[in-house]
Order: C-alpha cells, then structure tokens, then sequence
C-alpha cells in the first residue's frame, strides 16, 4: 500500500445579498412562489437586454479587497452557451477569461494548531439558473424561474488542500468571511452557499497532480467531508487495484453517502464562451475600489488577533469567538461590562453555557435569551465568590428559561456561597463526628476519602461551600491538627 | 397628393387643422388596402390600433400641443416588440408571438405621437438581403415587382418607396437599412452604434445591430431619428452622450467639406455605377466641398468578417427560441431532446439554420481561434482604419450596392453571391459607424444608392450633406410608376 497525497480544489457558489437580480430588477428573495420573481429579461423575451447590477459589483470587489486580491479594472462578461430548460436564454452570463477578481488568499488553522494559506485563483460575477422540478406533475417538467439571474460570486480555489477536513475548514472560513462581509446570508439550506469539489489523489512525492473528479453541488460542511472522503477512498482503491480514475462530473448522494459519475470529459459541453456584445467591459477605477474599502468592516483573522492581544485569549479561543460577527460583538460587549481582567472567563462562558443553550434551543446569538449584561451580572458573582462556578451554571440555566437577573435568582434561592470560616469549619467538625470510621481510616492512609469528606461538607451545605476554603480548612481538620 | 407629402408638410395641415391625423390615417390605410397584397410589404396591419392613436393624436394637437411628429403615421419594422401586437420577426417561430411590451424605439415614436399603420415584412430574424427569406414570402419592389426591394428591411422600404408610409423603422446589421433604401429608391440612414437603443429590437448580431430609418428625404430622417435616438439606460450598449439637433444641422453650408473617395469601393465597380458617383460629385464640387482619394487596405475582408461575427452572435441570441416558454412549439414532444429539435427545426427557416450553423461552428473549440477571434481582430484592424481616414476626411462617399435590385429567386440558391451584396455596406457595421443610403440615379429603369460614412455620431453631418444633395437634386422626389399619384 503506498502513500497517497490527497490534492483538493473547491469553487465555492455564493449567492450574493442584493435585492434585484444581476442582471435585472426582479427581486430575489427566496421562497416565493414559482415564477413570480421572473421578469421579460429573466425569461429571455425576445428582444430584452441585460443591465448589469453595480450593487453586485461592489459586493465582489468587497470580497477581493477582504482576501488580499486583485481587483480587475476591466473584466469580461462572457456568454456559456448550452441548452437546458431551466436556462431561459440558452446561455449563462459569466465571467470567464478576465475574472473581476485575480490571486488572493486565506488562512486557515490545521488540527495541530499550524496556519496555512489557501490561494484563491479567483472569484467572478456570474448568473444563477432556474430550477426544474419534476415532484407532483404528472409525465412532465415544470420550471420555476425565480433564481435565474440571481447574483453569483464563484470562488475558485488553488488546489492547497490536502485533506477533507482542510477542505471544510477552508469552505467555513470563506462561510465566516461573506458573511461578515455582508455580502451573503450563507444559508446552505437554500442553496446560498454551496461548493464543488475537484478531488485528486497522488502518491507522496509526486509533483504531477492526479487526474481529478469533480463533485458538484455540495450543501453543507458534512456533505463536503463526507464526500470527499467517498472520493478519495474509492479513487485510492482504483488505484491501488490498477485501475486508473476518468475525468469526470460526479454527484454525492447524501442518502448512499457515495459519489456516482454524472458525465465524463468527454460527455461534456462545448460551452463555446465568447464575449456577451450586449454588455460593455467591467471597468472599475480605484476611486470605486477605495470607497469600497472604506466599507470593509474588521475582518475574522484581525479580529481574532485583536482579541487575542487585547484580551490574551488564545489562537483558539480567539478564533472561535471571531467566527461570526454577532458573536464577536456579544463576546466584546460582555467583557465591556464584565470587565477586561475577566476576559477569559467571558470566553469560557461564550463557547461553553451560552453555545449550548443556544445549540439547544437552535437560536442565533441575536436572539439569546441572556443579554451580555445579564451574563456580565452573573459572572460578577463568580469574581467575587458570592457563588462558586457550579452553581452559576444553575443560575444561568434559570436566567436562560426565566429571563431574572443574577442576584434575583441567587437572593430568592439562597445560594450565597458560604465563605465564613467558621461556618464551614462547623459543618466539617459535624461531617468529621458522624463519619469516625472513614475518618479514622483516612488518618490511616487512604488519602482518596479526601474527596467523600469534600462531597459530605457540600451536600451538607448544598453546594454553597467556598471550595477552596473548605479545601483548605478540610486539610487542616483531618490532618488533625485544629 | 397627401402621400407624396414630407412630414413637414404633413404636420402643417395637421396644424392648421387642413386635416386631422385620422383622415391621414384612413389615406394610407387605404393605399396599405389596395397595395400591399401585390408589395407584401406589411405582415401585420393596425387600422384599428392606429385610428385609435391618430385620434388620441387629434386630442393632443386639439389641446395645443404641436409637434412635428404628432399624429404622422408610420410602419415598424416587424423585428421591434410592440406591445399587444404579434412580433414575428419575419419567423414561424414568432408568428404566435404577441409582444408584451414596447421597444425603446416604439415607445419613443409613440410618444412623439407617430402612428402605427402596421408592421413590415422583413428576412427571417433579419438575415437576408433580398427579403426571400420571411415566413410570410418575399417583398416585391415596387419599381418592379419581379425584383426584391432588398432586404434584410425589405418590408419598411418598399412600403415607403410605395408612399403606403411616410416613414418606416428599419434596422441594419450589414447594410439592412441602406441596400434596401438603395435598391428601392429611397432615403435610409443607419446611426452610430449606440446611438438608438436596441431595447425590444429582436436581437440578431448584438454587436452589429442598429434601429434606423426610411423616408423619402434626409429632412424627414432627421425628424424621426430625432425622436428615437439618445441613451436608453435599458441597453448598456446605447450611449449616454448628447443628441444633437439633426435639423437644425440641415442647412450647415458644405464649403470645405472634405469627401473621402475609398479606393476600395471603386474598384472593379460597374461603368455605369461609377457614372452615377460622378454625377454626385460633381454636385458636392458645386456645393464646395472637396474630394480627397483615401484607402482602407483591409475593406475588402468586411465580408468575410462579417459572416463569422454575426452568425457567433446569432447563434447564441437564437437559443432562446427553444419551444418551452413562448413562441413555436411542435407538436407531441416525445422529450426535451424532440422538443428542441423539432420546434427549432420547423421554426426556423434555412437561411437562419445556415448561420446558426455557421456561428456555432466558428464558436467552437479548436475552431473559436481561427475564426471568430481573427474576425474580431480584422474587425478591429477595419475600425483603426477607418478611423485613421477620418482623420484626414470629413465623410466617405460611394456606392451603396453594386448592382440595382436583382430578379426574385436569383440568388437565394446562392448564399455567397447573396452576401457580396453587402460589400459596401458591412464596413460601417463592423466599424460601428453611422452611413446614410440616398437615391442617385438609375440603372435599367431601376433605382441606385449613393452611400455616406461618416466617423460615431456624425448623424448631424451625414444628414445636412445629404439634404444639401437633395436640395440640388430631384432623384429622391422619383416614385415608382402607380405609386406617386
């Protein structure tokens, strides 16, 4: 069995946030009924003429300038030539040779903490399809043509990735980007973010690429992984068997978790491109390019730089809570309350109590039912002892299903922390007299009953021990020596 | 008689209330009825539509509204979408095809108050020469009706060369306006790409295409280019730049003017061609302009050029004709593949069949290289060319056909000698320049063009030159026997 070296390229299909179409004033919301969003030039009336939408435009050039690229000052508008029903004109408008955007990059974070940079050959304008939908209509086809026209940023990647997991955590990281960009609502459900994926194996050492396939049409993060995973087994086991892998179209069925060809290269359409006369060049001055940069907001990987040097969170930590804008700014807006020094516990309680209520009840951080304040509230009880950690998990469950605030809950269910010495030295002395057989056996030795005397005092006090003074006071009692 | 009339003429019994735009309306309907079933000129006739119009026309002036236009009947070429009526474009594909919204050009002559007697016959999606190649049969030209008027706007021509319209829209992708007006005697212009929207104009080479005009004068193009030129924010293509003020720019003196003589339009041209040109000049030398001898060495190539551009193009802008959403569908698809082929195969004739042949062989791969992007560097090689001739000259002069109207049936067995046709007239296609067809003489008792180029959006020039000739001359006041009285 030799070494094989998985060699990966995705060209990402994101559906871009403008309210009309690229090409046309129709409007793009999803889910209307079919065909109610199709105007003359979206159904290809005879004699219509594409306008080109410069909303789409910018939101492109936004993208080029947030990876680093190039911002082409003239690109090309081409024609894809093929017939299908779904394509009303019998062409799809799409840049081909000259692309508006050219060579930028992204960086993502490998399992062993490592960065690496993904190149991005490219990103272009291009038009959505329609749809054809074959369910309920008996021995016939319909077409809806709401999505024909809708804007679409392809992002076409540099084979860099090496495996499938390097694949999702690029495809997550340009997920994160368009729509901190505002460019995309990265909905994948709806087809808004979608990939496909040319996968090729090569034995280690190689420097000749392996004859690739290309899976389309991926919807979600799982699908991309899984898929990839598919390809790269069954193209291994074909060669290992001496078999060699065709060029070829391939669909993932996500049911069979199997990929199955579609068509071959040489099944393929001659799309015969050439430049669509009925729109001029794309030009764009560098007037257009800085007032689009002025627009940009604070991108995840200078976010998570920040985060990390101002608040000293890890590369981890920092990341995480960069990963969308909403999350940064609860994040931001908790240590504003909560104070700096307590930044790492803000980060601890973001992706661990927080996440998972919102997990939970599949809410977006904009809709948490716990304000930054409230939770700024509570973890100032934490810093001050008044609850120990534990029971401010128990709090917070009660903010998040009752809406009250920290120190409502913990006034109304007495759930101070006991923090006099005394106090807790009392209880032990009580734990101590009605345990004498544990306690004479810990005096002999048996140092894991340390643990049973830490419980009894807790259960003792429901929880609300200082844990580290009784720690303390605990050790100095059954050492004997009080 | 109210049919031999200029527009000016026209609007000043309008004015005066001589006559209302009904009456004008009810004349050359009348002449449309006893005519157009030996022209064939019209495929589609309004008389109900347009009484409407002429009335609503009425109104307006009876308001106090007063302009040239309101109330002058015209024909549209069948390419133009006018809404609610059937928009076939000389095809059985579109022969269904009721429009449901106006072109740029319809909505802006409507507007101005024009009013539609119908639509023109025309070659099948506008491709053609000679009119032989519409659905609805050929045009006859009515200096004589074996022969063609010309084509691809054969239909608006011999209609306004018959008096059954003022004036007619037109459109020329390779000489579409200009041969025609040639071979029908009469005057048509063609504007600089862009100039006019191509905005509900059926599409056949998009690069090439450009909406103009038929009239029996300079002075009634002016008027009605006027009115439909100027950019359309609904075609990127059309040009955001002033219109000038075409008739004032009539009575502009020609003293100096320089006159470009291409080398390559006169040789090899017919004695009795060339004569006519001779006369021309010498009107112009009268006039005080002056000629100038100039060359465009890559001229010749305008042919082949222009038939691997324009049938890329249509290629592709006929896709859209597929039999799913509108027009010809046949019958009892068996699939997609049988609905494809067969509503295409029977929708389109074979001329239309030839260039989307044509064009998707030039487009395709391993072919694109050879054909199409070395056409488009000819292309670019002619346009530098006639740039660098207009440096030196105001306007270039020649003719506009080689021949007069040809017999009915003599070239369409031929494609090749069917598209020489076009010789003179492709340059200004290809170069996106405006060029201007007026009537010169005769040959055989038939009708000869005399053809002006000038550099983009020289309108006001070509027209004002053109005006000055007719001024002098009487060839554009001819009307073919049985049509002027």
């Amino acid at each position: 069995m030799s070494d094989w070296e998985v060699v990966i390229g995705l060209e990402i299909h994101a559906q871009l946030a403008t309210k009309s179409k690229i090409f046309s004033a129709a409007a793009t919301a999803y889910g209307a009924a079919p065909n109610t969003q199709a105007c003359l030039v979206d159904l290809a009336y005879p004699g219509v003429l594409p306008v080109l939408n410069a909303e789409a435009v910018r939101m492109a050039v936004k993208f080029g300038l947030s990876i680093g690229a190039t911002v082409a000052p003239r690109s090309i508008f081409a024609r894809k030539n093929y017939f299908y029903p779904d394509l009303p004109k019998g062409y799809q408008i799409s840049q081909f040779e000259e692309p508006v955007v050219k060579r930028g990059s992204l960086a993502i974070v490998l399992d062993d903490g490592s960065v690496k940079r993904v190149g991005i050959t490219r990103a272009h304008l291009e038009e959505d399809a329609g749809k054809s939908l074959h369910e309920g209509l008996a021995n016939a086809s319909g077409i809806d043509l709401n999505r024909a026209g809708t804007p679409l940023l392809e992002i076409v990647s540099e084979p860099d990735m090496r495996s499938a997991k390097e694949a999702v955590a690029y495809m997550k990281k340009v997920h994160t980007l368009v729509r901190y960009l505002e460019i995309c609502d990265g909905n994948m459900q709806e087809g808004s973010f979608r990939c496909d994926a040319n996968v090729s194996v090569r034995p280690r050492g190689r420097e000749k690429f392996g004859t690739r396939a290309e899976i389309k049409n991926l919807n979600s993060f799982r699908f991309v992984e899984k898929a990839i995973q598919y390809e790269v087994a069954r193209q291994i086991e074909l060669l290992e068997s001496g078999g060699t892998v065709v060029q070829e179209t391939r669909l993932y069925d996500s049911d069979k978790h199997e990929t199955r060809s579609m068509r071959s290269k040489e099944e393929a359409n001659d799309y015969r491109y050439f430049p669509d006369p009925d729109l001029l060049p794309l030009e764009i001055d560098a007037d257009f390019i800085e007032a689009v940069r002025a627009t940009l907001p604070e991108l995840p990987d200078e976010k998570a730089g920040r985060f990390a040097a101002q608040f000293g969170l890890s590369p981890y930590d920092a990341g995480v809570l960069s990963t969308s804008r909403e999350l940064g700014a609860y994040f931001e807006a908790l240590v504003g309350a909560a104070g700096a020094p307590q930044a790492k516990l803000a980060a601890n309680w973001v992706m661990g109590e927080l996440s998972s209520a919102l997990n939970r009840d599949n809410l977006e951080i904009t809709a948490s039912r716990v304000s930054p304040l409230a939770l700024a509230g509570l973890l100032a009880r934490v810093v001050d002892s008044t609850i120990s950690g534990k029971i401010a998990k128990d709090v917070f469950e009660q903010m998040w299903s009752g809406g009250s605030a920290a120190d409502v809950i913990i006034a109304a269910k007495g759930l101070e922390q006991i923090t006099d010495s005394g106090a807790i030295e009392s209880v032990i002395d009580a734990v101590m007299a009605a345990n004498p057989k544990q306690l004479a056996d810990f005096r002999a030795g048996k140092d894991k009953l340390f643990d049973f005397f830490v419980g009894q005092v807790m259960k003792s006090t429901q929880g609300k021990a200082n844990p580290a003074q009784l720690n303390e006071l605990l050790k100095r009692k059954l050492g004997g020596s009080s | 008689m109210l049919h031999n009339l200029s527009i000016g003429a026209l609007a000043d019994l309008l004015a005066t209330k001589k006559i209302s735009s009904v009456e004008l309306t009810r004349h050359f309907l009348a002449r449309i009825e006893a005519f157009n079933p030996k022209l064939n000129a019209l495929v589609t006739q309004t008389a109900e539509l347009a009484l409407q119009a002429a009335a609503a026309a009425d109104s307006r002036r009876a308001a106090g509204e007063d302009s040239l236009l309101l109330g002058i009947p015209l024909i549209h070429k069948d390419i133009f979408c006018t809404d609610g009526v059937r928009t076939s474009c000389g095809s059985r594909m579109l022969d269904n095809f009721i429009a449901p919204y106006d072109a740029t050009v319809v909505e802006r002559l409507k507007a101005a108050g024009t009013v539609m007697l119908g639509k023109a016959n025309m070659d099948e999606f506008a491709m053609g020469s000679s009119n032989e190649t519409s659905y609805y049969g050929p045009v006859k030209n009515p200096w004589d009706t074996s022969k063609v008027p010309g084509g691809s706007s054969g239909g608006s021509a011999a209609a306004t060369a018959a008096r059954l319209t003022p004036v007619a829209t037109g459109t020329d992708t390779g000489g579409s306006i200009r041969q025609p007006a040639a071979l029908t005697g009469i005057t048509g212009i063609k504007p600089t790409y862009g100039r006019v929207s191509r905005y509900g104009m059926i599409a056949f080479a998009s690069s090439l295409d450009q909406a103009g005009v038929f009239a029996r004068s300079a002075e009634d193009a002016a008027i009605v280019l006027q009115a439909m030129a100027g950019f359309d924010p609904k075609d990127s293509t059309s040009v955001d730049a002033p219109v000038p003020d075409y008739g004032a720019a009539l009575d502009l003196p020609l003293a100096g003017l320089k006159i470009g003589l291409l080398k390559e339009f006169f040789e090899g041209l017919e004695g009795r061609n060339t004569a006519l040109i001779e006369e021309a000049l010498r009107v112009y030398r009268a006039l005080g302009a002056k000629t100038v001898d100039v060359s465009l060495p890559h001229l010749p190539l305008s042919v082949p050029t222009y038939y691997v551009v324009a049938p890329a193009e249509c290629s592709s802008n006929l896709s859209r004709f597929d039999g799913v959403r509108y027009g010809y569908r046949c019958e009892q698809p068996k699939d997609l593949m049988d609905l494809y082929q067969r509503s295409r195969g029977e929708g389109f004739g074979a001329e239309v069949k030839r260039r989307i042949m044509t064009g998707t062989y030039v487009l395709s791969a391993g072919y694109f290289d050879a054909y199409y992007l070395k056409a488009q560097k000819v292309r670019q090689l002619i346009t530098d060319e006639f740039r660098s001739a207009f440096a030196k000259v105001d306007l270039l002069l020649g003719p506009t056909t080689p021949t007069p109207a040809f017999a009915i049936g003599a070239k369409i067995d031929d494609p090749v000698t069917m598209y020489l046709n076009d010789i003179y007239t492709i340059g200004a296609n290809l170069a996106g320049l405006p060029g201007l067809s007026m009537p010169c003489g005769f040959i055989d008792g038939l009708p000869m063009g005399l053809q002006l180029i000038g550099p983009h959006f020289s309108e006001d020039r070509i027209l004002g030159a053109a005006h000055r000739f007719q001024q002098q001359t009487d060839w554009h006041n001819c009307a073919p026997r049985g049509y002027d009285s």
